[in-house]
């Protein structure tokens, strides 16, 4: 057997061994950001020079081959879509969770898991064009012209839905069993131990599932690009079409020259620095939540 | 890049550099011509008509992509016909408009008409689909209508062709445009849409194969020298029929030899 002097050298190489692929992970981070900051930098620099470069957070008007850059009717399109989607899929999702985990005949957890790990191994481009063939002529039917905030919203719902359920039901699942024994002891209700005990002693893993889901929404392009009706405008209205940051470099990307090309990615620098944001956001949320439980 | 200057050097490298319209073709017709000619290396890359144009001119690539004709200030290049694309416009099959003047459809996409009724039909809302800035399509779309990208009021942006197709079959009152090659093919599967005529020219790959479709163009191969070894053979190649079934893969046309002034070889 390993005696001490073993196992600290083993320990050891491990360490050096980890060491080197989380630098290598770090490094292949910061190139992606040099390589976004590269590409958009003569974007950015032309901005500055004519003091035009805070009309990206303004501007309304999007005709790159007319000169005019402004993003900010596709950033709060971004945020309009995700945070419908998350408000649609966090209740859904959670729900499920508690259904797996604390109501459900075992059979049925099971199929119902089996469901859940399907549903989220989907490519998106199927709910994409499961949107556009299907969902869109639904809504058009009703409210023209269909491709809408609330077709993206849907479609966003239905891929995020079984993040927030399987993560979520993870958290529950590993919520210490003393609690839950402690719990049993004091002769509560199910519904009290669950929504007073286990939910804020899960809340962590639960917030962590949720920031996932909301990044994957965020940062989706394709099923959002052929559902949300791609007009560049602020979202007014559920039926009224909308453009998301990603669907618009996915859409202009293989045309775009110059300017225009660096401006796709100044885009694509918006968005992940708007996912820093959140993820920042949502570490102090449940930061703060641990110390409450 | 370091290959371009060996490209006009030898008969075994060949570099193309322009449309992105005529890039997909042009490889794929690069790939049979390199399995058919082993030792042969053709390398295609994109960057717009106006690029075809200048590295033509510089000597940086052999044969430029141009998906347009040529200017009057661009004739020290000689260009060869490969291929037609077509716009058409198209509307849902249960729509009774059968024809739209030029002036009805930019009267349409500009939104000063909005509903179908406006021009005799259902009491319905007008869709206008509308391409992403940048595409080719929608700059020979403004070029031809005389409009610019900022005039038009859409409800709807879409990237490919078949999103186009898709997004008017899904929607009694929508009208787009696309590539008729791509719609007549839809159209034959029995997607539910039409293509209306273009200033009293049935919108079919026949009437823009022969030149008389309006809002048509060339997709060409234009060098700056005369043709010789593998750029000449490369040329004959891409105009043979042995790459007809290519071009109709791409939707596009392949040019029929009477009406249309473009250049030969051999001829």
């Amino acid at each position: 057997m390993f005696n001490n002097s073993t196992h600290n050298q083993i320990d050891r190489r491990l360490n050096v061994l980890l060491l080197i692929l989380a630098s290598a992970t770090a490094l292949l981070l910061a190139l992606i950001i040099l390589f976004l900051l590269n590409e958009s930098w003569p974007f950015f620099a032309n901005r500055w020079r004519d003091g035009s470069w805070l009309q990206l957070f303004y501007g309304q008007s999007w005709y790159p081959l007319e000169g005019q850059f402004g993003m900010a009717p596709m950033i709060l399109s971004s945020l309009a879509v995700t945070v419908g989607a998350v408000v649609l899929a966090l209740p859904l999702g959670l729900g499920s969770a508690i259904f797996l985990q604390f109501y459900a005949p075992p059979r049925w957890a099971q199929s119902f898991r089996l469901l859940l790990n399907v549903l989220a191994g989907i490519p998106s481009v199927v709910f994409g064009l499961w949107g556009l063939t299907r969902l869109v002529p639904l809504i058009t039917s009703w409210q023209p012209p269909g491709a809408s905030l609330l077709a993206a919203i849907l479609v966003l719902t239905l891929m995020i839905l079984p993040t927030i359920a399987l993560t979520s039901a993870s958290a529950l699942t590993s919520v210490p069993r003393e609690l839950l024994a402690g719990s049993m002891a004091l002769g509560l209700r199910r519904n009290t131990q669950i929504l007073h005990i286990i939910l804020p002693a899960a809340s962590a893993g639960i917030s962590s599932g949720v920031l996932l889901a909301t990044a994957r929404a965020l940062g989706e392009t394709l099923a959002v690009l052929m559902v949300a009706g791609n007009v560049v405008q602020n979202p007014s209205g559920l039926f009224e079409p909308v453009r998301v940051l990603t669907a618009n470099i996915a859409l202009e990307m293989a045309y775009a020259m110059g300017d225009h090309r660096a401006s796709l990615f100044a885009s694509g620098l918006l968005l992940t620095v708007l996912v820093w944001l959140l993820s920042w956001f949502a570490h102090r949320v449940s930061k703060g939540a641990k110390q409450y439980g | 890049m370091l290959n371009l200057g060996v490209a006009l050097a030898d008969n075994k490298h060949l570099t193309l550099t322009g449309s992105s319209t005529v890039a997909p073709l042009a490889m794929e017709i690069a790939k049979r011509y390199e399995s058919q000619h082993p030792g042969v290396r053709i390398d295609v890359q994109m960057g717009g008509s106006s690029r075809g144009i200048n590295d033509t001119r510089m000597g940086l690539a052999g044969i430029g992509m141009v998906s347009r004709a040529l200017k009057p200030t661009e004739q020290d290049l000689t260009s060869f016909l490969i291929a037609m694309d077509g716009i058409g416009i198209i509307l849902h099959k249960s729509n009774v408009v059968s024809a739209l003047s030029d002036a009805q459809i930019i009267d349409i996409y500009t939104g000063k008409i909005n509903n179908w009724q406006q021009l005799g039909a259902a009491d319905l809302a007008i869709t206008v689909v509308n391409k992403a800035e940048g595409r080719s399509t929608l700059e020979l779309f403004l070029q031809y209508f005389t409009l610019k990208n900022s005039q038009i009021k859409a409800q709807v942006v879409i990237g490919e062709n078949q999103q186009g197709i898709k997004t008017v079959a899904g929607n009694p009152g929508a009208i787009g445009y696309v590539s008729i090659g791509t719609a007549e093919y839809e159209q034959a599967l029995g997607t539910p849409i039409k293509l209306l005529p273009m200033a009293g020219h049935a919108a079919t790959v026949e009437s823009v194969a022969k030149g008389d479709y309006p809002l048509s163009r060339q997709l060409n191969l234009v060098v700056s020298t005369e043709p010789v070894g593998l750029l000449k053979n490369f040329i004959t190649f891409a105009q043979s029929t042995a790459v007809k079934d290519l071009i109709a893969a791409q939707f596009f046309v392949a040019p029929v030899n009477d009406g249309i002034k473009s250049n030969a070889i051999g001829e």
